[in-house]
């Protein structure tokens, strides 16, 4: 039975609970693969290899650095999950900031507390398999790889925008016919429009698309009322690290 | 047996919590000279970062400090700015709030009852393992699990990191029609949450009574989750708003979680504190439960939080069907808010106990500065302690089992590190 095993570096662990979440699926998946390290899970760790890792979170302190060098090593495909893994997360607003005076904004004795100047990505450490976007990613897009993996095909992930998810879903836009601010042509397809669904606009969490086309959605977002300090949180919140332009 | 008089006990990553800490023990001739739950999670800065954002953002912002309980996370922060704005949201508005935290309870308790606390009790490393011998208890777990999860996608839009929750309500909110196959789900729920308590109360159990002081809101009526004013066992109360005269952190060398103490005492929150301060709340079906399982109107055995949990899952699942049962859609699906320069405390109930936000925002409705305090960084100095009895008392177990045992004492809290981590700012250094 191929071996799993299901990292965390900085990150909420909600990534994660997505593998908890397919609650229909956990006990059949169990039977084809064996979970050799799952910290959240199981109190067993086994040692590598591994045939397949899964990995959350950012790289943040100099102690996950070493870390990812040697999960890289142990396994033979690296499946990394979800905005902080893909493009450092939101903790990567400290890449434009001053990580030590952020550090004493929280803390009393900043000298005792070990992180880097910047969050970054995984992809930025060692070479990656599979990425899986999202904050929090998809659980369909979840059991997709893990399928795929199984069954030693390509997996299945489009890396289109929101609005070919929204369309499908057969709903209104929300920018063109609301007026309201919706990142979701630039922004990468998975969640199922969810945002849209509920009468609000995309916000990014999925990242950048492939190839975005931010500056013809900019004056789109400022005829629909967004002005310059807006445009640029938006842009600057759970992948801010990204290249969205 | 061995008895041993030194002894060191480390364990290097807890397994089955949310996040990353170790546990350091060590006793000197017998005596338990230290106890450290040592949090190395990473640092965040999320209190740093939200300076200068606007005013509407900290519901999605800060759900991402925890992936387990999001919806905790929006409504202390709604609530905290809804206060700085003036505006209070209630009626319907205030009901389906409600329901979406019931939903976050019910999946984070039987999250932790069933997949990562109860192996502790029938000697699984993990759920998945006990699923081999007791399938069907997982596999009612799991469904119950889902129950939970279902409220927060039909309400929240996702389980994890919800989406449809604002600053004054939500984007949209459902038809009644729309909530009619949650109903459907949580009648059966209700059966597997009892039939939880049922399985749970059998187990065995050390016997402890913690003397910490308890804290937990109450509210005017009804089991506290989305509103209350804290509560504390020593028959103290005060307006959320005083929180920080109360709660001080302070930072300890050995965690990246501060430590908090209550009027410079030791104390807990979260399950055990909500139940001994509100048992008189809970519904008949889920006091009945309780009285069944063995719980008076006190419970002070961190042991069996694993109980109340479950009791607690029972009194969600009702409240949900009572929300459904008497729902009426809204003309509008939030409360306008405008920001004006102020200051705004809020305080709800997170599965694993009271969370607190406070955040002072600029009449443009720029935050200007932002303070959380977890439930997690409030319950380490317990931890710590109920581990020191554990060990003192348990000193002929071996290694092994001891570590077991000490494992399990931290599991009793349902500690969230990715939560406790990188927090707080009434900070007072501690050497």
């Amino acid at each position: 039975m191929p071996t799993i095993a299901v990292w965390k570096f900085t990150s909420c662990d909600g990534c994660q609970l997505t593998l908890l979440d397919c609650e229909d699926e956990l006990l059949p998946l169990t039977e084809r693969v064996h979970i050799a390290h799952f910290l959240e899970v199981t109190s067993v760790s086994e040692p590598g290899p591994y045939d397949i890792s899964i990995v959350e979170g950012s790289v943040s302190t100099p102690e996950e650095a070493e870390r990812i060098r040697w999960i890289r090593e142990q396994s033979a495909v690296l499946v990394v999950v979800g905005a902080c893994a893909t493009s450092g997360g939101i903790q990567a607003l400290r890449n434009f900031a001053d990580v030590d005076e952020f550090r004493s904004i929280v803390y009393a004795r900043p000298e005792h507390i070990a992180a880097l100047a910047t969050s970054t990505p995984i992809s930025a450490h060692v070479t990656v398999d599979h990425e899986l976007r999202g904050c929090p990613i998809d659980k369909g897009q979840l059991l997709e790889v893990l399928t795929a993996l199984l069954a030693g095909r390509a997996p299945d992930l489009p890396d289109t925008s929101v609005c070919t998810d929204c369309k499908r879903r057969g709903l209104t836009c929300v920018l063109v016919a609301r007026g309201t601010p919706c990142l979701g042509p630039v922004t990468h397809a998975g969640c199922g429009a969810l945002c849209p669904a509920v009468d609000r606009g995309c916000y990014g969490c999925f990242g950048p698309m492939n190839r975005p086309n931010v500056p013809a959605l900019v004056p789109l977002l400022r005829r629909s009322g967004m002005g310059d300090d807006e445009l640029h949180l938006v842009f600057r919140t759970f992948n801010a690290n990204a290249e969205w332009s | 047996m061995t008895h041993r008089a030194n002894r060191t006990l480390q364990v290097a990553g807890l397994a089955r919590v949310e996040g990353e800490g170790a546990l350091h023990v060590r006793t000197v001739d017998g005596e338990v000279d230290r106890v450290e739950l040592n949090i190395y999670e990473p640092p965040r800065f999320f209190e740093a970062f939200l300076r200068g954002r606007d005013f509407r953002e900290p519901p999605d912002i800060t759900a991402r400090i925890c992936g387990i309980c999001p919806v905790a996370y929006q409504m202390s922060a709604c609530l905290a700015l809804e206060d700085a704005c003036g505006v209070r949201v209630d009626g319907q508005l205030r009901a389906l709030r409600r329901l979406l935290y019931c939903g976050e309870w019910i999946s984070s308790h039987t999250l932790h009852i069933c997949l990562l606390h109860a192996p502790d009790f029938l000697g699984f490393p993990d759920g998945i393992a006990m699923a081999g011998a007791h399938r069907e208890l997982v596999e009612r777990g799991l469904a119950l699990k889902k129950a939970g999860n279902q409220i927060m996608d039909t309400i929240g839009g996702r389980a994890i990191h919800p989406v449809n929750v604002r600053v004054g309500g939500f984007y949209r909110v459902p038809t009644p029609e729309e909530l009619r196959p949650l109903a459907t789900t949580l009648r059966q729920a209700l059966y597997d949450a009892l039939g939880t308590v049922e399985w749970v109360a059998g187990f065995d159990f050390p016997d402890l009574d913690v003397p910490h002081d308890l804290m937990a809101l109450r509210d005017t009526d009804g089991y506290p989750i989305d509103l209350g004013t804290p509560h504390v066992s020593t028959g103290l109360t005060f307006p959320v708003a005083a929180f920080g005269d109360h709660v001080v952190e302070h930072q300890v060398a050995h965690s990246t979680a501060l430590h908090a103490r209550l009027d410079d005492r030791m104390f807990l929150v979260g399950p055990l504190a909500r139940y001994s301060l509100n048992s008189d709340r809970l519904s008949p079906v889920a006091r009945e439960a309780a009285t069944a399982a063995g719980l008076g109107a006190v419970c002070r055995n961190p042991f069996r939080s694993i109980v109340v949990r479950a009791v607690e899952v029972v009194y969600a699942v009702e409240e949900a069907l009572r929300i459904i049962s008497s729902y009426e859609r809204p003309d509008r699906p939030f409360v306008e808010v405008s920001p004006r320069a102020g200051v705004g405390h809020g305080v709800t109930e997170a599965p694993r106990g009271l969370l607190y936000h406070r955040y002072e925002i600029g009449a443009d409705g720029r935050i200007l500065s932002a303070d959380i305090v977890p439930p997690t960084s409030q319950n380490q100095s317990a931890i710590e302690a109920d581990v020191t009895w554990v060990v003192r008392s348990h000193q002929h177990l071996d290694d092994h089992a001891l570590q077991s045992l000490c494992e399990q004492t931290i599991r009793n809290y349902d500690p969230c590190i990715s939560c406790s981590a990188h927090f707080l700012d009434f900070t007072r250094d501690h050497s």
